[in-house]
């Protein structure tokens, strides 16, 4: 199995190195892996199911998810261009600690690869960790591959583990939880993702807890030909509070990979979550070849009076990104925030943004998204904010800003407002322009390159959404986005 | 039954009818548009661009059509009287969608200025209008522009030669009046040429109680520095519906404003398509919608920024009452190279009740970076300090409601480039606010006679 993985990478070893600058995460981890065969049908189903030892009522979930998905076909309705995709031809399951049961050796094997990339990201792990006090969950392919500090968090009854895990060890939380907020029945990744989905997070943060530390799960496909469907479930019990960080990476490869997952969150009263993703996935090559296609449903219920729900995101990687992190603000009082930066180049496309759905009275929401478009790519925002009738005194306030670096690229904004009650005030507000020569014309005035200036005015439009980072995150992000755009000037 | 059945056999049935009874420039796209038709469906919700008015359903019934041209024993200049005080304009009727030729006034133009019958100056000038008429409104996008495309046998033509600046504003007022459920399908083709201008106000008006469904394309093709005003103050009925497809091609340096107003209505939806095609081309597109009762208003705008150094402004501002629904589309693209465009765009909307809906959705598509291109919408109430300064100083506080919703909707009045029309428009919408619609002077129709 190893062995074929790496004659697979040999022809490519010119485009690799060629590359290689761009992407500093391209590498793979050789590291055995257990893939099953390609394809999907129920018996793939029932093969994951079964490798993973899962109960019952978990194998008739992902049963009826996959029988639902047969009767869907795939939206069309993003700004996007989507090649075919030949789901038959996708392994579904990868599991990288087969070979060798003890986790920490293996761990050992990948560390030095990891840990570069964890430096280069800003996620520490093991010793990194201790220095920032963060609990790391690392998922590589489709198993979670070791969760660290989870003795310290259990002091303060704080679950943080593999979704496997948890469905093994507190079956009624998953169980109760699970597709709760993300029905199997959602959409067309949301339903694959359900059918097959290999592992993930899980959160459970006790009443009147406070999340000690930030956690962190840190995805990275690495077997080619797999895709990686993981599940992401946090709960935030009542007056608790934690903040979860999540960052991804792939290795380079010039076939598309396959991600589509699924976050779920559930905040209960007086709780607040903070989400933030550095999404790093390889973007594909200077011609398009390649990279991740990122189909991914986040969606978070503020369900308790008074909660609270954050999530910000930088989006610098993959090929194709579909994404729309929601909240659904049914608790009265409850508030939810979306702060994002998108950063495209070459022939990156990305259609994201946010749903925002108020159901509850007095309900807050503010959104605030920055696109960057450079190269040959596509940039889109599309935002919904709805006002149910019952929401009464809801508030939103949206902006989208976007910044074009090029005359090939595409900045598009699609906000939809449905409003329903005429208590309601929402405001949105985008605009589009490019850098100003003036200010670059500044720069090299004062001896920086024109990259450089890019890069620093890049910085600074995109502050606003940074500053809501965990500063580890947000050291890197700004590096990320310098490295996204190098190159996009000339 | 699908609803796209019953025309498809009418057309079968009636063709030969129908073009007897039009002209042949107007004959000439029939067989394409029917072709396309029965390609197309009527658009359900389900299509994107329609997602707030279900056309399907409003097409279903079964209406009446004057397609033998019988004449409708009315003459519009006695009966009717909602002249705009101070501002003369040259007077046309268009009663149900045949042009009124009967009585036309003396309105001494200069020569080379075509106005009329669509039907009638076809015939006299095929080749000039075969070129323009079905240029725009494509038949293969469109169910209902393929449905006028194929009914339509008259409506108006303004042509206005090269150069020739037409001082006159000139006023088109459409009335429906009909016994039975009636569906009438207009046609207006306007020809600016290089350097001319125009101005022209179009107003709907429906006489009777009956269901109305009113489809209507507007094609207007402004050449190299002309510049053209079209107003289009819709008031008419709860059981209209109106479906009007407007259709904007500017060349370099032309300068459009395009105003569409809603005062009364049953459903409306408007449709605006502007292609900015030559180099400095400026287009105001505004609108405005008072709704209340079950009224619905969807305004879906489409700018088209093909070249460089073009700029558009946008702004649309609704007023919902009780359970109206407003719909906004606002899709600004901006081409690969079209640099230095400017685009703003603003839509923000006031619901008074519980009950009214506003579904808003402001895009841009852009391909070009060195662009300045904003949009802003809002959905709010008025706001509370603004009242409250008010009723201190001992204002009402209705009245200061209606002053505050009165000064919401006066910034799109304001863009009007006619004073006396701007006046008239003030003095309108403040009755409208005050419930006073429809209340005008003199003419048969308000007073009731």
């Amino acid at each position: 199995m190893e062995n074929k993985e790496i004659k697979k990478e040999e022809p490519n070893k010119y485009v690799k190195e060629l590359t290689q600058e761009k992407y500093k995460y391209g590498f793979t981890t050789e590291v055995h892996t257990e893939i099953i065969e390609k394809g999907l049908s129920e018996e793939v189903v029932r093969l994951i199911s079964a490798k993973k030892g899962e109960p019952e009522w978990l194998l008739e979930f992902r049963l009826k998810a996959y029988r639902h998905w047969l009767t869907m076909e795939m939206p069309t309705w993003a700004h996007l261009r989507i090649p075919e995709i030949d789901y038959q031809a996708i392994s579904y399951y990868a599991d990288p600690t087969a070979k060798k049961k003890d986790a920490p050796k293996s761990l050992d094997e990948v560390d030095p690869e990891l840990l570069k990339t964890f430096d280069k990201l800003g996620i520490p792990l093991e010793e990194q960790m201790a220095l920032s006090g963060m609990a790391v969950d690392a998922v590589m392919d489709s198993v979670s591959v070791k969760t660290t500090f989870k003795e310290t968090l259990m002091e303060k009854g704080i679950i943080f583990c593999s979704i496997s895990e948890a469905v093994r060890e507190h079956p009624d939380l998953v169980q109760k939880y699970l597709g709760s907020v993300v029905p199997y029945r959602d959409n067309y990744f949301a339903a694959l993702n359900s059918a097959v989905f290999s592992d993930g997070s899980f959160v459970y943060i006790p009443k009147g807890v406070r999340c000690p530390m930030e956690l962190s799960t840190y995805f990275r496909i690495n077997a080619a030909n797999t895709g990686q469907f993981e599940r992401t479930l946090i709960v935030a019990d009542d007056d608790s509070y934690v903040s979860y960080l999540e960052g991804c990476t792939a290795p380079m490869r010039d076939e598309n990979q396959l991600h589509a997952a699924i976050v779920e969150i559930v905040v209960n009263d007086r709780a607040e979550v903070k989400y933030s993703t550095v999404q790093n996935w390889y973007p594909g090559d200077a011609e398009g070849k390649g990279g991740v296609y990122n189909f991914v449903t986040k969606r978070g219920h503020c369900k308790g009076v008074d909660s609270k729900l954050s999530w910000t995101q930088v989006e610098t990687g993959s090929a194709i990104t579909w994404k729309y992190p929601s909240c659904i603000l049914s608790g009265d009082n409850s508030i939810a925030e979306f702060y994002s930066v998108a950063v495209t180049n070459n022939h990156q496309q990305a259609d994201t943004g946010t749903k925002m759905i108020h159901l509850g009275r007095n309900t807050r929401s503010t959104i605030v998204s920055k696109g960057i478009s450079a190269g040959l790519s596509e940039n889109s925002y599309r935002g919904l904010v709805r006002v149910a009738e019952k929401a009464d005194n809801a508030r939103n306030y949206s902006q989208c800003d976007s910044l074009l670096l090029g005359d090939k690229c595409g900045a598009h904004t699609f906000p939809y407002m449905d409003i329903r009650n005429e208590t309601a005030i929402v405001e949105h507000e985008a605009t589009t322009s490019k850098i100003s020569e003036d200010q670059i014309f500044y720069c090299n005035q004062r001896g920086i390159s024109t990259e450089d200036a890019i890069g620093l005015i890049v910085n600074g439009y995109a502050k606003e959404v940074i500053n809501k980072l965990p500063m580890e995150f947000a050291v890197e992000a700004q590096k990320l986005l310098s490295i996204s755009l190098e190159g996009s000037v000339g | 039954m699908n609803p796209e059945q019953q025309y498809i056999e009418l057309f079968e049935q009636c063709e030969a009818m129908i073009c007897k009874h039009s002209a042949e420039v107007l004959n000439a796209p029939r067989a394409r548009a029917f072709a396309d038709f029965k390609q197309l469906s009527f658009p359900t919700r389900k299509i994107e661009a329609y997602k707030y008015t279900d056309a399907a359903k409003l097409f279903a019934p079964d209406y009446g059509l004057n397609l033998n041209r019988l004449d409708i024993p009315v003459n519009p200049y006695d009966v009717f009287k909602c002249d705009v005080p101070n501002l003369s304009t040259a007077l046309y009727f268009m009663v149900n969608d045949r042009f009124y030729g009967k009585a036309l006034p003396k309105n001494n133009f200069p020569a080379g200025l075509l106005i009329g019958s669509l039907k009638e100056l076809s015939t006299q000038y095929p080749d000039l209008l075969a070129k323009y008429y079905g240029k725009l409104g494509d038949t293969s996008k469109d169910a209902i522009v393929a449905l006028n495309t194929m009914l339509a046998q008259d409506g108006l033509l303004l042509y206005v030669p090269k150069g020739m600046a037409v001082e006159k504003p000139i006023q088109l007022v459409n009335i429906l009046r009909a016994d039975v459920n009636f569906m009438v399908n207009r046609r207006v083709l306007i020809i600016i040429e290089d350097g001319a201008q125009a101005r022209l106000l179009m107003c709907d008006h429906t006489m009777d109680k009956v269901d109305f469904l009113a489809t209507q394309v507007i094609e207007v093709f402004v050449g190299a520095g002309a510049t053209f005003d079209l107003y289009e103050l819709e008031e008419s009925t709860t059981s209209t519906t109106r479906f009007s497809n407007l259709y904007v091609h500017q060349e370099a340096d032309s300068n459009v404003l395009v105003n569409g107003i809603t005062l009364h209505n049953g459903t409306t939806r408007n449709t605006t398509h502007v292609t900015l095609a030559g180099q400095g081309a400026h287009i105001d597109l505004c609108g405005m919608a008072i709704a209340d009762k079950h009224q619905h208003v969807d305004n879906n705008t489409f700018i088209d920024h093909a070249v460089n150094d073009c700029t558009s402004n946008e702004l649309f501002k609704y007023v919902l009452d009780d359970s109206a629904t407003g719909a906004f589309a606002g899709k600004v693209l901006v081409r690969e190279g079209a640099q230095h465009t400017s685009s703003q765009q603003t839509n923000r909307n006031l619901c008074v009740t519980r009950q009214a809906r506003m579904y808003t959705q402001p895009q841009l598509e852009i391909y070009a970076d060195d662009v300045k291109c904003s949009h802003g919408a809002t959905v709010g109430q008025l706001d509370e300090s603004a009242l409250f300064y008010m009723r201190q100083r001992g204002i009402g506080e209705k009245e200061a409601r209606l002053l505050l919703m009165f000064a919401f909707v006066g910034e799109v009045i304001d863009t009007i480039r006619l004073d006396a029309l701007r006046d008239r428009l003030h003095l309108l919408v403040d009755k409208r606010f005050r419930g006073e619609m429809g209340k005008c002077q003199g003419c048969t129709m308000c007073s009731g006679k």
